[in-house]
């Protein structure tokens, strides 16, 4: 599989009339884990929506193609289908469908008609994942996500992505709420991933998980938009030393949205 | 404008019916003075439905239904509703009314149960079904589409279990009406003696969607003391029949009644399900699931009366809305003075797919008794959004994300329809009502 190229051009974000992001701009290639950092409310969780097509999300401006495909024309299952994926911050609980129904119907939407994924093949599959990732044999049965504790939502969100092997992913947050255990495990469920045909936008704002999955990009939101771009080193000079660096650099006084400088 | 609900059937007609069905004269006789009632009586009065423009008056009541010599001369869509253990067992089917297949096996036979359509039981039972029919637990007088009923009725199942005798396989009864505009005036009596238990399954279908017709139901219960009956239902009647359906069980000391109805009609409907706990230890289980599209306006009334000490009631409905489609769902938990130590728990639970579609959930508790327990849930709500983005963000369409919603949002009720033919066909039902 050839490597893909996600390419964000000046977006700008509104939800319920109040612009979010600002013009951003942001180039993902397969074989490359990039990651967005920044304190509350600057955005970052806004940019993960944004791209997979959240309904209360209304893009005002700028452009998002996966290679030449226009991603701002899709709906947000062709959008999946064409190889985006998010790992949501906050999953939805779907009561009455069992998470192994919901990957299966998953799969076989990326699949032609006639051509489903048999069911051998398939629960071979979901075992080695959910192996990798702890997870007790039990969670193919239950409802998806319902009851699922914080950190059992977030491996969850690892083992679809696993499952269904997107070209690029999302991952929002996919840190907050896990024990360093869990971290772990859901670090070594995303290295897994790793190759020259996978692109991966991680979102967060602790340096903790980039000690896990070491990023070739990581880049700093404040305002809605990337205010700074760097290798590792950057998240690590973070981590050592908080933000206030960068907004001194920039005399930015307030880095949340809608406090310009 | 109000459309004219007096039926266009006289005396003459409802006594020559009647004879060409030889039935006893008791039958004829209250046949007749159910014709004079319905002059006068009332129509029901469903809350919050209005049902003075829905046709009661169009329909054909005397449709012959060609008779068949084996299951393997009714369509496939008809023999696939005959469960699989049932092609040996015990099967009474309907075809426009009209018995064209009865099936009871020795065993129970000589066991003196007895199962068979209304009319050759009025014959060869007639004062057994004299003792039950509209009697205790329905009465003739209700409304006027009681009334009707016993003027009208065509079609219906006598099932009497004698003391002691538990049946193992599901009784079936299936009423397919194959005329669109053949009317089902369907009566199922259901005598389960002491210490008896049966489980019976009914299954109603038709077709075309433009052809004005009416249903008008009834099933009556008697659970006797420590017996138990386990009572399915799929309605699967098409969009321009209108039905009007009540099933109602009396139940004695220590006895249990199990409902299991998965309400899937396209036209509009009202229906109430009812048990009287009437006996001190006596216990009522009712579950429904429905799913309302199109136009369709239905109300469901589930209800369970508390008599008898230590009774015990438990109600479920699961409903889901779709398209401009409307539906009142009225559950009623009623725990007389004296029903001590009783306890009545209900739950509605009601989802609407877009926002022409409207439902209401009413749980309404009525209790003139200090020394019990009651409860209730109600939820009405609409699809969430989030939830169908996160499903189609894992490349599920927004059909097929509906599909899986709708399905995980009945599935608690459905999983739990204690009998197994019912469940298979609650799913198929729901399925070809979802795509």
């Amino acid at each position: 599989m050839a490597a893909s190229t996600l390419k964000i051009e000046n977006l700008h974000v509104s939800i319920e009339g109040k612009e979010i992001i600002k013009g951003l701009n942001l180039e993902i290639n397969g074989g490359e884990i990039h990651a967005v950092m920044g304190p509350n409310g600057t955005g970052k969780s806004t940019l993960a929506s944004a791209i997979m097509g959240h309904p209360k999300y209304e893009i005002t401006e700028g452009s998002v193609f996966l290679d030449n495909e226009d991603v701002l024309e899709m709906e947000v299952d062709e959008r999946a289908k064409a190889g985006l994926f998010l790992a949501m911050q906050y999953p939805s609980e779907v009561s009455g469908v069992t998470n192994a129904d919901f990957l299966r119907s998953a799969i076989n939407a990326r699949r032609e008609e006639g051509d489903e994924i048999s069911l051998m093949k398939f629960i071979k599959k979901l075992d080695g994942k959910m192996a990798e990732l702890d997870m007790g044999e039990e969670f193919a049965q239950r409802y998806l996500n319902e009851g699922f504790s914080g950190g059992e939502k977030k491996r969850n969100e690892i083992l679809q992505l696993m499952m269904l092997e997107p070209k690029i992913a999302v991952l929002d947050e996919i840190d907050s709420g896990l024990d360093i255990d869990a971290l772990k495990v859901v670090s070594k469920g995303v290295n897994a991933m790793r190759n020259e045909s996978f692109g991966c936008l991680i979102i967060t704002h602790y340096q903790r998980l980039l000690n896990y999955i070491t990023p070739d990009k990581v880049h700093v939101m404040m305002q809605g938009r990337i205010v700074k771009s760097g290798g590792a080193e950057l998240a690590q000079r973070l981590e050592a030393e908080g933000y206030d660096w960068i907004k001194e650099e920039l005399g930015i006084k307030d880095e949340t949205v809608g406090q310009e400088a | 404008m109000s459309v004219d609900t007096k039926i266009a059937f006289d005396q003459e007609y409802i006594k020559a019916y009647s004879e060409k069905r030889q039935e006893p004269k008791w039958m004829a006789a209250l046949r007749l003075k159910a014709l004079e009632k319905s002059e006068n009586l009332p129509m029901p009065k469903p809350d919050k439905t209005k049902i003075d423009k829905w046709n009661f008056t169009s329909f054909k009541h005397d449709v012959a239904g060609e008779a068949i010599s084996s299951l393997e001369d009714l369509p496939e869509d008809v023999r696939d509703l005959v469960a699989k253990d049932q092609e040996s067992g015990n099967l009474l089917v309907h075809r426009n009314s009209t018995p064209v297949f009865s099936q009871l096996s020795n065993e129970l036979k000589e066991q003196g149960v007895i199962f068979t359509d209304i009319q050759t039981a009025l014959q060869n039972h007639g004062d057994l079904v004299e003792k039950y029919f509209m009697k205790d637990v329905m009465k003739v007088d209700e409304n006027r589409l009681t009334a009707v009923h016993a003027a009208l009725l065509n079609s219906g199942t006598f099932l009497y279990v004698p003391r002691n005798v538990e049946i193992e396989v599901p009784i079936q009864a299936l009423y397919w009406q194959e005329d669109p505009e053949a009317g089902l005036f369907n009566h199922v009596i259901i005598v389960a003696e002491d210490n008896s238990s049966v489980t019976y399954v009914e299954n109603f279908l038709s077709y075309g969607h433009d052809v004005e017709s009416v249903a008008n139901i009834i099933a009556e219960v008697h659970v006797g003391q420590n017996a138990r009956v386990t009572f399915g239902s799929v309605d699967n009647l098409a969009k321009g029949v209108t039905t009007y359906v009540n099933r109602r069980a009396n139940v004695a000391r220590d006895g249990k009644v199990d409902w299991a109805l998965a309400q899937m009609n396209d036209g509009n409907t009202v229906s109430t399900n009812t048990t009287h706990l009437i006996g001190d230890g006596s216990y009522a289980d009712s579950k429904t699931v429905t799913i309302g599209r199109g136009s369709q306006s239905q109300n469901f009334t589930n209800q369970i009366f508390h008599h008898g000490q230590n009774s015990e009631g438990v109600l479920l409905v699961h409903g889901v809305q779709k398209d401009s489609a409307s539906a009142i769902f009225n559950g009623v938990t009623k725990i007389e003075h004296g029903a001590k130590k009783s306890n009545g728990e209900q739950t509605q639970r009601v989802l609407m797919m877009n926002e022409k579609a409207r439902g209401d959930a009413n749980p309404i508790l009525l209790i003139d008794e200090d020394d019990v327990m009651a409860g209730h849930a109600a939820s009405v709500g609409k699809v969430d959004p989030v939830q169908l983005y996160y499903l189609q963000s894992r490349g599920i369409s927004r059909q097929e994300a509906e599909r899986l919603i709708i399905h995980g949002f009945l599935a608690p009720v459905i999983n739990e329809l204690p009998i197994e033919g019912v469940r298979k066909r609650a799913v198929e039902v729901t399925e070809g009502k979802v795509n």
